[in-house]
């Protein structure tokens, strides 16, 4: 079911308000089971497969299933993903194993100052063509 | 027929109303809203603005970039905005807003400039002119783009990137922005997420107004009526609104984010706003199933696609695709490369093939072992970075592409204005771009035809290839003519046209259908059966079946024509007269119902157009049986429309189209 959840991993996020996985998810699709305090992906065909809840984790327990209405089963797309790049392993069904490593970001998370060293926008200019930060290039 | 439902609450708990007022709403946090916060908390700061983001999802992913992306398709660069006008010209068949393109052109390189700087890592050359990653070219100490540094073109206008936290990286700058604005204003909150906006609020007095929005939470029992001086329409395109290729697991693995439900397109609609060439769409020939990216195939590995019998098809059809659609053959568009695939899958010539395999061992004739495994890489991360379930696929086919090729399909159609599609909204240009008619400006960069409604991204029409970048710096100039409008409207203060217990009744009324008539069977959720409503699930398989069939979806080979639209068109009459029957057993469902509801609006607008427009414009997205070729005479026109927003009448007309940007001098 595109994206799912390991019993034995998942807790839950610790009784939190939400868990990691209902605040990324794009489409709503992740719900917690509050009685077993264990999440699942609500919606399978309603799934993008684009990992954000594999991503974000905090105990690693969700991974993704490939469609089941076209993939072969007994392959797996598995993501680590750091402060600044993310380490994938791609699992083949014949058991052949790839590894790539790629930069994600170049500043720490967090660390960005959206209006330190722009100009003070120029009220003059607030018709006219370009942005705040200068006139257009052309 | 069943009888009107209404919604006194009586089986479902009323929601509690929250009233939030501000200048500036902004509906949708995607790359246009997140580009729209950034520019228009600069400008409002200082005024004391307010502004407020509202978003169906969570702004560190939401939106067509959710995902990420392996590269940024609209670069100006060293080229020239002239040319870009040219290129998105040509490729969107000769029909586009050369005012609005060539603003976008202008303004683009500055927000790619900012991702940088803001941790976005861009591939570079080196001296060698070897590609470099981000993070390599940073600590080689290759300049910015902005300071000279060469980007790794994958095209004339797409550079490549390591984007996994694309979207990540600009929400963070978007709602740190927004932090700035409530410190500014004195807010108690500006970002509401999981919010989901259902409709445009109109102002009481005067007509053709926008006034605010409502939406409502899906955490919580609760509605929020927006009230603004301005509102940005940020919500992005119409996806599955026709029946996918894969309809089990696999209908969530649409090209374009599943979520994009069509909501832009249906709320701009109902409240009046002029849309122009909804007829537009897009289908992507992408491999098959997966819909992996092709882009860095074709134009950075040089793959070539053939048929099934390794006969490249756009080579074999161009005397064809010359003769019956010149001068849009050259170069041959995105539309027309459909076409010759078609043509090729129609009489039995398939499967379409990407020649991966051979493309790699061509490349690896020329380097090193080290650089060959660099190229791998290079290859697997345009898949990983954007469209993972494609490595998956090919994961589980056993797919290694140096040595397996893959098939390539054309995909179900998409509705949208920011990719190689151009539907949307009829807005205003900037006023300045030398030939443009007077009345293709009337005050505010990308309003509306509906004053204070602004547009960006997806949603706005005849100004396709903006992409992921585009889209954020058409947010910025919308955003900044937002603040604007607002200085000049300083005394205006929102009243609604409608009652807000009529608007929360309307908005809840799936949940009081469900729990009024859940009983009445015995069926268990799962398999509700029940004659007194239909779930959002079957409404959407019922609209996507009607568009494949009538509408010229993958079943028909993408053709349709006069008798089938009306068809199609009656049959969504009465959809829409059964959506007011929908029913939700929860607040995750209650979503689905809306956006369901949405993509009906976006449906009907789409077989509107291609009703009215008597010609074949986009061979290879559609074709009218009964009007097969391109009708310069009669056609070379924006097709307008405009729902009357009282009696939900539609009016369709011709625009004249203006050619601003000179054609490219014959070699």
């Amino acid at each position: 079911m595109p994206s799912f959840v390991m019993t034995e991993k998942c807790d839950g996020c610790k009784g939190q308000e939400k868990t990691a996985c209902m605040y990324i998810c794009p489409h709503d699709l992740m719900v917690l089971d509050t009685e077993r305090m264990k999440a699942h992906n609500q919606e399978p065909e309603q799934c993008w497969e684009c990992y954000n809840c594999v991503k974000i984790c905090p105990q690693q327990a969700i991974e993704v299933r490939a469609y089941a209405d076209f993939a072969p089963l007994g392959a797996a797309v598995i993501p680590l993903r750091s402060s600044d790049s993310i380490m994938w392993t791609i699992k083949f069904r014949n058991g052949n194993l790839k590894r790539f490593k790629f930069p994600i970001r170049t500043t720490e998370e967090g660390s960005v100052d959206p209006y330190a060293g722009k100009p003070e926008p120029n009220y003059d200019d607030v018709k006219k063509p370009g942005f705040f930060t200068g006139p257009t290039a052309c | 027929m069943l009888e009107k439902e209404t919604n006194e609450f009586r089986f479902v708990e009323k929601p509690a109303v929250e009233e939030v007022e501000c200048d500036i709403l902004l509906m949708g946090g995607g790359m246009a809203g997140a580009g729209a916060a950034f520019e228009a908390c600069a400008w409002a700061n200082p005024k004391g603005l307010k502004v407020v983001m509202v978003d169906k999802a969570a702004v560190e992913r939401s939106g067509a970039v959710a995902q990420g992306l392996s590269a940024i398709n609209t670069y100006i660069g060293q080229n020239t905005c002239e040319d870009y006008v040219r290129y998105v010209r040509g490729d969107l068949m000769g029909i586009i807003r050369e005012d609005l393109v060539w603003d976008l052109g202008r303004h683009v390189d500055d927000s790619i400039h900012l991702f940088e700087e803001w941790g976005l890592p861009i591939w570079k050359k080196d001296a060698e002119g070897h590609s470099m990653d981000g993070h390599q070219a940073k600590d080689a100490g290759i300049a910015s783009l902005k300071d000279g540094g060469t980007p790794c073109h994958s095209g004339k206008w797409q550079i490549m990137i390591n984007g996994e936290s694309y979207k990540a990286i600009v929400g963070e700058v978007a709602k740190k922005a927004l932090e700035t604005n409530k410190a500014a204003t004195g807010m108690a909150e500006n970002l509401f997420e999981r919010v989901f906006c259902t409709r445009l609020l109109l102002d009481a007095n005067e007509p053709n107004r926008v006034a605010g929005a409502i939406g409502f939470s899906t955490r919580e029992n609760k509605v929020y009526v927006f009230k603004a001086n301005a509102v940005l329409n940020g919500s992005g395109g119409a996806v599955n609104v026709f029946r996918p290729r894969s309809v089990g697991e696999g209908m969530g693995r649409a090209w374009f984010p599943v979520w994009n439900s069509g909501s832009g397109y249906a709320m701009g609609a109902q409240a009046g706003a002029t849309m122009t060439l909804m007829e537009n769409r897009f289908v992507p020939m992408r491999f098959k199933d997966g819909y992996g990216p092709v882009g860095a195939w074709f134009l950075f590995f040089k793959a070539q696609a053939t048929n099934g019998l390794g006969e490249d098809y756009c080579v074999k059809h161009a005397d064809l695709v010359h003769d019956e659609f010149a001068p849009y053959d050259n170069p041959m568009g995105t539309c027309l490369r459909n076409h010759a695939a078609m043509i090729e899958m129609a009489a039995g010539n398939g499967p379409i093939i990407m020649h991966t395999d051979k493309a790699m061992q061509k490349l690896a004739e020329t380097m090193d072992e080290k650089q060959i495994k660099h190229l791998e890489a290079e290859a697997w991360e345009d898949f990983l970075d954007m469209t993972i379930a494609q490595a998956g696929l090919w994961a589980a086919d056993d797919v290694e592409p140096d040595k397996t090729p893959s098939e390539l399909m054309p995909s179900e159609p998409y509705l949208l204005g920011s990719h190689a599609g151009c539907a949307g909204f009829w807005v205003s240009g900037p006023g300045d771009i030398p030939g443009a008619p007077d009345e293709w400006a009337w005050g505010y960069n990308r309003m509306s035809t509906v004053n204070g409604l602004f547009m960006a991204g997806d949603v706005v029409g005849a100004s396709g290839h903006k992409f992921s970048s585009g889209s954020h710096a058409e947010g910025r100039i919308a955003g900044k003519a937002m603040v604007a409008w607002c200085l000049d409207h300083a005394d205006y203060s929102p009243s609604l046209k409608e009652s807000v217990d009529d608007l929360v009744a309307e908005m809840y009324l799936p949940l009081e259908i469900y729990a009024k008539h859940k009983a009445y069977t015995t069926a268990p959720d799962n398999v509700d059966v029940n004659p007194n409503y239909i779930r959002p699930r079957m409404l959407q398989f019922r609209l996507m079946k009607i568009m494949d069939e009538y509408v010229g979806g993958v079943s028909t080979m993408y053709k349709t024509s006069k008798t089938l639209l009306e068809t199609g068109l009656a049959k969504l009459e009465i959809l829409k007269e059964d959506s007011q029957h929908l029913a939700a057993a929860d607040l995750h469902e209650l979503l689905r119902c809306w956006e369901n509801y949405h993509r009906i609006w976006a449906a009907e607008a789409h077989a509107r157009h291609i009703l009215f427009r008597e010609e074949s414009r986009y061979p290879g997205y559609y074709y009218r049986g009964d009007y097969p070729g391109i009708d310069d005479e009669n056609w070379k026109t924006f097709t307008n429309s405009t729902v009357n927003p009282d009696t939900h009448e539609w009016n369709i007309e011709k625009v004249p189209y203006v050619q601003l940007v000179e054609a490219p001098t014959p070699a």
